[in-house]
């Protein structure tokens, strides 16, 4: 009974739904000839296609109907290329296991990737610095490129193409959204409208476009999001001299944190997220002068005050005090010497978050149900984490023979994945205020905080592995 | 109607009430003749039971008395044939019949009707139908106001509406579901991956809007799936119809189940009579029926809900007048059957039960669990015997069992619904 009372907006018809009736009746004559789908994704990107293919490997949606819509292109792809890409991401183990779930994994170990073991993530205004890394020294994530990822997606999109159908350059302009329950005359499935003019019935639309979402746009759910006065550079690094890298580095500078990632011996790619203005310095000025840059920003002492070091000196030998054991001193990145031409891209960074993931035969993943800061790398694990849960709901309850677009199972997915994500979310839009000023008691309480975090291994532990869920 | 709105329940009655009002203001407005009144009630409450009105009926006129004693002037007619009711009911129960000739005598053009004690004999000639009750809707259809038609389509909408009056239902369904294709996967050694159920010819008895009948058709099976009510086959014959794939593998019919036995006896591999037994009048002979379009070794499953004191606090009292769970007037409790009996029926037809479980209902969360108690709901699973020696003559069966389980019901006395019953 508390779950109907709750289930006012299952009722609602959405706001978008105006040209629901007339539709209606357009529908009902040519409704039948259309091809229904099981499950349509609406988005090709790393997490759209990680839908589409977990679905068509699953092994209860083996005479089901998958069909996945791209708007660009197909990306033709003869062999590796020698030049590394400048965007890539943190893929977590979780995500690792996902990938592998469905054999993408192979294909991205056959391509390349690069195994980190230890984070160390430190101030620029004081000494605190918190390292995390597994006990027996394991790998705690890897740096892959999209490109790389995205290649690997689509070869097995392709060997499952009896159940999967991909459709390249198609945009979906219009979505028409069923009745809460079947009245005469009227589909029960959602219409799509193709921008060629075709329709597509489905029982199930799964929306992964992005954080500019068209499907969550036309359901009408609410996006909580926010600008950050920030946006990130992004590059291809060339170390000075060949080390074993497999350290990600990130500090915070009162401008925003910058992150180093390893990408081979030689290789590392550059996440500075800093404010509008100096980021589009940043990818204007001269290679020596960027190098530079990034080097005393890593670097560079300049933001330390006297007070604050001898706070955080205090505090240091009391953790060192009761725990003896465990020293973590202060190490520093390798330097860099060059930067791929043509690496250095900006682009915006904001939060989002989508109220409601779920509605009745849609559900969001990915960036169109939220958007995160990239300062703790996890945007397309938190991707990833969605893809996980929605499959294994589907195909529960594909199993259980029901109703792919019914709410009873649509909304377990939302109540596990919202309460994951939104505490991510907040951690780091917390953390990002926290770090973007230099003001003494915030650096005070920051420096103390992350020294005691650093010394209280338990919720190290805790924080790695929610993380790497 | 049914309170169909997700209310608190005491809004819910209040709904249900309010709704009850506007409909006799109405009817009270065109009314001319008693059998009238009694027709004007009955599609509102038809898709819920199958059989049984005077309960249902009986009920419907207490409601309408309390609508309509704000209106003043039918009221002093409505107790007249309130007080007719309640006499005419004392007087069958005295007499032990189940009283079901009684609704049709109200009933103009039923003509002649069997006699509830002459079953026996007449269930056993051919073209006289099994079920006595068969023959109300055919008459009744016929009489039923235009505008009746409307109200009733609008609720025969409802079995598909998931948070609606039968959303219990449609939650049941993740217990059922598994329950059936759990037990009907042990009996194959390979099954397709996506299509666990597929070449398996399964019989949905009392399909309704056909809840059940699409998760299994979704599975692979092709299903055939009867009720007798004609709208409730309207109803799932439309919502099938737009997928495409469950429209092939599903069948839909009007009908009862002895009608469909002489030609498809020994097809089915399944037949499911989920929350089905509580409404029918002559279990033996439904069972009966069960067994001989059985495959040899195919499977029969239940649910249903046990007549005990609590399923009477919890089912009838609580979650039809107290929660408004369950429509009012669907059940009535003297048709529970204990599990304990259930079994022994299904035994003495060849029958051997399987699995006997209990199913809970959390009205709160709106799931269903399994549970070890099968007081109140509970799941069987019975599989027809393999070796088949030649089957007796139906009649001769029928009144040889019948007699052997009264014996059996006066040595069992360890079932309290059973004693309730021998009191009786």
């Amino acid at each position: 009974m508390a779950a109907r009372l709750a289930a006012s907006r299952w009722r609602a018809p959405p706001a978008a739904a105006g040209p629901g009736p007339l539709l209606s009746c357009r529908r009902w004559s040519g409704a039948r000839a259309d091809a229904v789908y099981d499950v349509v994704v609406s988005g090709g990107g790393l997490v759209g296609a990680a839908m589409a293919c977990a679905l068509g490997y699953d092994i209860h949606f083996h005479d089901k109907k998958i069909l996945l819509l791209e708007a660009g292109p197909k990306k033709v792809w003869e062999k590796l290329p020698e030049t590394y890409s400048n965007r890539v991401s943190s893929i977590s183990p979780g995500s690792a296991t996902l990938l592998s779930s469905f054999g993408a994994w192979d294909h991205i170990c056959n391509m390349r990737y690069r195994a980190f073991r230890r984070m160390q993530v430190w101030d620029a205004c004081s000494e605190a610095l918190i390292m995390f890394d597994k006990d027996n020294l394991d790998d705690m994530g890897y740096i892959v490129e999209n490109d790389v990822i995205m290649r690997a997606l689509t070869k097995q999109l392709e060997a499952a193409s009896d159940r999967v159908t991909v459709l390249y350059r198609s945009k979906a302009v219009g979505y028409t959204w069923p009745y809460p329950f079947t009245m005469a005359d009227s589909s029960p499935w959602v219409h799509i409208t193709l921008g060629d003019g075709s329709t597509l019935q489905t029982k199930l639309l799964v929306g992964a476009d992005g954080h500019n979402s068209g499907v969550r746009q036309a359901a009408g759910i609410q996006n909580i999001s926010w600008n950050y006065d920030q946006s990130a550079v992004v590059a291809t690094l060339h170390l000075s001299e060949a080390t074993e890298n497999n350290v990600a580095w990130q500090r915070f500078l009162p401008s925003g944190p910058i992150a180093l990632l390893p990408l081979s011996d030689t290789l590392s790619s550059l996440v500075w997220s800093t404010s509008h203005e100096h980021a589009a310095e940043l990818v204007s000025m001269d290679e020596e002068k960027f190098v530079d840059a990034i080097n005393s920003a890593f670097w560079s002492d300049a933001n330390h005050t006297d007070f604050i070091d001898s706070a955080g000196a205090m505090l240091q030998y009391a953790v060192a005090f009761l725990k003896p054991t465990k020293v973590s001193a202060r190490q520093l990145p390798p330097s860099v010497a060059r930067v791929d031409a043509k690496s250095r891209v900006l682009f915006p960074l904001g939060l989002g978050h989508a109220a409601e993931y779920v509605r009745p035969r849609l559900a969001l993943i990915g960036d169109a149900a939220h958007r995160v800061h990239p300062l703790a790398g996890q945007g397309v694990n938190m991707g990833f984490g969605d893809v996980s849960s929605l499959v294994h709901h589907l195909s529960a309850a594909a199993f259980n023979g029901k109703d792919l677009g019914s709410m009873s199972h649509l909304t377990g997915y939302e109540t596990d994945r919202q309460r994951h994500n939104t505490a991510l979310l907040a951690a780091t839009d917390l953390l990002k205020r926290l770090y973007s000023t230099s003001a003494t008691p915030l650096v005070l309480l920051r420096t103390w905080g992350l020294q005691a975090t650093n010394a209280v291994s338990p919720l190290k532990e805790q924080i790695m592995a929610f993380a790497s869920k | 109607m049914w309170g169909g709105r997700p209310l608190s329940c005491g809004n819910r009655l209040l709904g249900v009430l309010g709704s009850r009002c506007r409909g006799a203001r109405a009817q009270a407005a065109r009314f001319t003749g008693r059998a009238e009144i009694q027709f004007n009630w009955t599609p509102q409450t038809k898709p819920w039971v199958f059989s049984d009105y005077r309960i249902m009926w009986f009920k419907s006129y207490r409601m309408t008395f309390a609508c309509l004693s704000r209106m003043k002037i039918h009221r002093f007619y409505f107790i007249y044939l309130f007080m007719r009711d309640t006499w005419r009911e004392s007087e069958t129960k005295a007499e032990g019949q189940p009283g079901s000739s009684q609704v049709w005598d109200l009933i103009p053009g039923s003509g002649s009707h069997p006699e509830p004690k002459a079953d026996a004999q007449l269930l056993s000639h051919p073209g006289v139908p099994k079920y006595p009750w068969t023959r109300l809707y055919s008459t009744s259809q016929t009489t039923v106001d235009s505008n009746e038609i409307k109200t009733f389509l609008a609720l025969a909408h409802r079995w598909w509406d998931e948070q609606g009056v039968y959303a219990p239902l449609h939650s049941m369904n993740d217990l059922r579901v598994p329950f059936i294709r759990d037990n009907l996967l042990k009996t194959v050694a390979h099954h397709q991956p996506g299509k666990p159920l597929s070449g398996m010819k399964i019989l949905d008895v009392g399909c309704g809007g056909g809840l059940l009948t699409e998760p299994l058709g979704r599975l692979g099976a092709s299903v055939i799936g009867i009720d007798p009510v004609d709208e409730n086959i309207k109803t799932a014959q439309h919502h099938k119809s737009f997928d495409p794939v469950l429209d092939k593998r599903i069948e839909y019919r009007v009908g009862s189940l002895e009608e469909i036995v002489q030609e498809t006896a020994e097809t089915f591999d399944a037949v499911v009579a989920s929350e089905v037994v509580e409404h029918v009048i002559d279990l033996e002979t439904f069972i009966q029926c069960c067994c001989e379009v059985l495959k040899p070794g195919g499977s029969l499953f239940i649910t249903t809900i046990n007549k005990t004191q609590l399923s009477y606090a919890l089912g009838i009292v609580f979650a039809e007048q107290i929660a408004g769970i369950v429509p009012k007037g669907t059940h009535t409790w003297e048709k529970f059957i204990s599990p304990e009996k259930l079994e022994s029926i299904l035994e003495s037809n060849g029958l051997s039960v399987q699995t006997v479980t209990g199913m809970l209902y959390n009205p709160l969360s709106g799931y269903w669990n399994w549970s070890e108690n099968t007081s109140l709901n509970y799941a069987a699973h019975a599989v027809k015997s393999k070796a088949q020696e030649h089957p007796v003559p139906a009649e001769f069966v029928f009144k040889g069992e019948t007699e052997e389980l009264r014996d059996k019901d006066s040595t069992d006395s360890t079932n309290p619904g059973v004693q309730e019953e021998l009191k009786k």
